[in-house]
């Protein structure tokens, strides 16, 4: 009964923030000059028109669900994960580089590229982990750092190892049997980018449900996040969840890269933070870091960035307008703990009148009944 | 090696000042209490309006234009960090998120203005900051060469506002307001001040600094818009940290960062530094700052109340 009041609520929460971002989207449409109407018909059209751009938001959106995932799962340990960025850099360059490296069979190389980039994100999160566990040094700062250090670390082994024929800019397309992409897949959704990352994303979302909601880990991982004194005082160790919860962040957030860097594209481009690991904050807050509200969260995302390159060809608004509207809606998110407490507010004056209503009619009941 | 030093040094300068400055701004908004994640954001609020100035006025006033755009750069810096500062000081949103939101609509608002304006998203200057020769200073044996020759109006500009700022936090009245608010802000309420407002004014000066930075950045060194500022406002934010929130230690540390940067920019091109791999050079600032971390957490310098929203009814 509880948590149904608590999902409906978040469920207002987020359809409001969404209500301001698509608002404060119109209005920069407006104001430039642009009809805010044609631009969000075309925005929806782009993303939803046909079987292909369907496919092309399911597959936009994958990282996004990894990065949302990501962000949820170490909010709920209290911990503020903005390495998503870095760590899906460091996931995808695990999978590139087994992907350019081995000649394996498919169902192989996928499940050892799969790993790697498991393994990579993990191993990039649970330094700041450790470092916040063991020193106290604030994650958020640690994981901007750690961002920074997978940049660079990108954009001189791309160059040094897996150089393109072309460009210095970006590594080698990656062999088929590297990729997520599957011929039936593909030819399912007319030769749309789908892959198999979106399967193993919403099997992810399971897992991720089931460990925060059924298991021990996932008990101890919330009780810290809830009190961090009082889960220790209860016998958890803080220290080792916080690093723990860190690592499988982390891990999802390779894994997204993964499904981004040998999934969605076929190489890997130096000199770009991937805007999904900061998306993934949006997500992850739109979604009130519940695994299936991220899930659903990334897919409107996907289909704002799906839609936004067809909705500048046919009209003059640039495609920013969807990271704009992404970007309201999670200031708005940030702002909308006020929100959230009138809301509260105004539930507590209609009990409380509820209550005082009962106890005069009790009164009265009394009072009769005494005469 | 003298001789490189001689070179490398006018673009290492060039390089600091605009972290210099934006670092500066970061710690005036943190010292207040309020983290400042949206550096990044505020300074690419600069550049854009830096850019888009210049190239408005460069043909009918190219003398003034640069200066021009400067100004509007802070104006419209100190303009956009009111975002940050109504989250955070009067919704007491997570400061971190809203930081992170300045950043993402930073990007998205002015790459989607400058696309309405050239197509291509690049905003190009014609004509940036001439580079000058300090007359009588320069003649000055090795120091003369290093700091006085090549340099450009900006540095000065930038090093006077330092002092300044010092000046300002440690020796007046406001700073040790602003600075209290930082601590303990209850008890700097309790003493009249208003925190509110302190924490208004210093998150503007922030957005002020950091659109003075990115202005900066595009008419010494870049000489473009080019819809990113690249990491730099994060450098300036690590620089706040290794700098210890101190005024000098953030001189010290943008400098540092800012010579590690510069050889790694030109390490491809001379053939003395090309030994050194790129990668050391490029994450050691990112390094050091989270050695400086662990290393300080003990006796972490870090504004007390940082991160919390000022709540009065809290008193």
């Amino acid at each position: 009964m509880k948590t149904k009041v608590r999902v409906k609520k978040d469920l207002y929460m987020s359809l409001f923030a969404v209500l301001l971002g698509l608002i404060a989207g119109a209005i920069l449409m407006a104001a430039t000059g642009n009809n805010p109407f044609d631009g969000f018909n075309f925005l929806f059209r782009g993303g939803l028109m046909n079987i292909e751009r369907i496919g092309n938001t399911l597959a936009t959106a994958t990282p996004l669900i990894f990065a949302g995932l990501s962000v949820a799962f170490a909010f709920k340990t209290g911990l503020f994960n903005i390495g998503g960025a870095g760590q899906m850099l460091i996931g995808g360059l695990c999978a590139t580089a087994i992907g350019l490296t081995f000649d394996w069979p498919k169902p192989i190389l996928l499940m050892a590229i799969i790993i790697a980039s498991l393994i990579g994100g993990a191993l990039w999160a649970a330094l700041p982990g450790f470092l916040k566990a063991r020193f106290n040094v604030h994650e958020v700062v640690a994981t901007i750092m750690m961002n920074w250090i997978a940049y660079w670390a990108v954009f001189y082994i791309i160059p040094q190892y897996f150089k393109g024929p072309f460009l210095e800019t970006e590594s080698q397309r990656i062999p088929a049997a590297a990729s997520l992409k599957v011929p039936w897949l593909t030819s399912l959704f007319s030769g749309s980018y789908i892959n198999l990352g979106i399967f193993i994303a919403i099997i992810f979302v399971a897992i991720i449900a089931f460990i925060l909601e059924r298991t021990t880990l996932g008990y101890e991982l919330k009780a810290v996040g809830y009190n961090r004194d009082a889960a220790e005082a209860s016998g958890i160790s803080v220290n080792r969840n916080i690093i723990f919860s860190m690592a499988i962040a982390g891990a999802l957030a390779g894994l997204g890269g993964a499904t981004f860097y040998v999934g969605f594209a076929s190489n890997m481009q130096i000199g770009v933070l991937p805007n999904q690991g900061f998306d993934g904050i949006a997500v992850a807050l739109l979604g009130a870091n519940s695994p299936w509200g991220v899930f659903l969260a990334a897919l409107f995302f996907g289909l704002l960035h799906t839609g936004k390159g067809f909705m500048n060809a046919m009209t003059s608004i640039p495609p920013e307008i969807a990271d704009t509207i992404i970007a309201t809606i999670i200031y708005f998110a940030a702002t909308s703990v006020l929100i959230e407490r009138n809301w509260d507010k105004i539930k507590k004056i209609r009990l409380t009148s509820l209550i005082n209503k009962r106890k005069a009619e009790q009164l009265e009941a009394d009072s009769g009944g005494e005469q | 090696m003298v001789d490189l030093i001689y070179q490398l040094f006018p673009y290492a300068i060039a390089f600091t000042i605009p972290l210099l400055i934006t670092s500066l701004g970061g710690l005036f908004s943190e010292r207040s209490g309020v983290i400042n994640i949206g550096l990044e954001g505020l300074m690419l609020m600069g550049m854009f309006v830096g850019a888009f100035t210049i190239t408005r006025l460069e043909m009918t006033n190219p003398g003034t234009a640069v200066w021009i755009g400067l100004l509007a750069a802070v104006f419209f810096g100190a303009l956009f960090a009111l975002l940050h500062a109504f989250a955070c000081v009067t919704l007491n949103a997570n400061q971190v998120i809203s930081g992170i939101a300045i950043n993402m609509i930073a990007s998205a608002v002015t790459v989607y203005l400058a696309r309405l304006i050239t197509g291509s998203g690049n905003i190009q200057i014609i004509r940036g900051m001439s580079r000058i020769t300090v007359p009588i200073l320069s003649e000055i044996p090795i120091l003369g060469r290093l700091f006085f020759t090549q340099t450009y109006a900006t540095t000065w500009l930038v090093l006077f506002i330092l002092a300044f700022a010092t000046f300002l936090l440690y020796k007046t009245r406001f700073g040790l307001r602003l600075r209290a608010c930082g601590e303990h802000p209850h008890a700097a309420d309790s003493a009249g001040v208003n925190v509110y407002l302190m924490r208004y004014l210093a998150v503007m000066i922030s957005g002020a600094c950091a659109g003075l930075g990115g202005a900066a950045f595009i008419v010494t060194l870049s000489g473009e818009f080019s819809g990113t500022a690249a990491g730099l406002g994060f450098l300036a934010l690590a620089a706040l940290i290794f700098g210890q929130w101190k005024p000098w230690g953030i001189l010290a540390a943008t400098f540092f960062f800012g010579f590690a940067s510069t050889i790694a920019n030109v390490s491809q091109v001379i053939p003395a530094l090309s030994q050194i791999p790129g990668i050391y050079l490029k994450t050691f600032p990112y390094v050091v700052t989270l050695i400086a971390l662990v290393l300080s957490s003990k006796s972490s310098q870090a504004p007390k109340a940082i991160g919390e929203p000022y709540d009065k009814g809290k008193r």
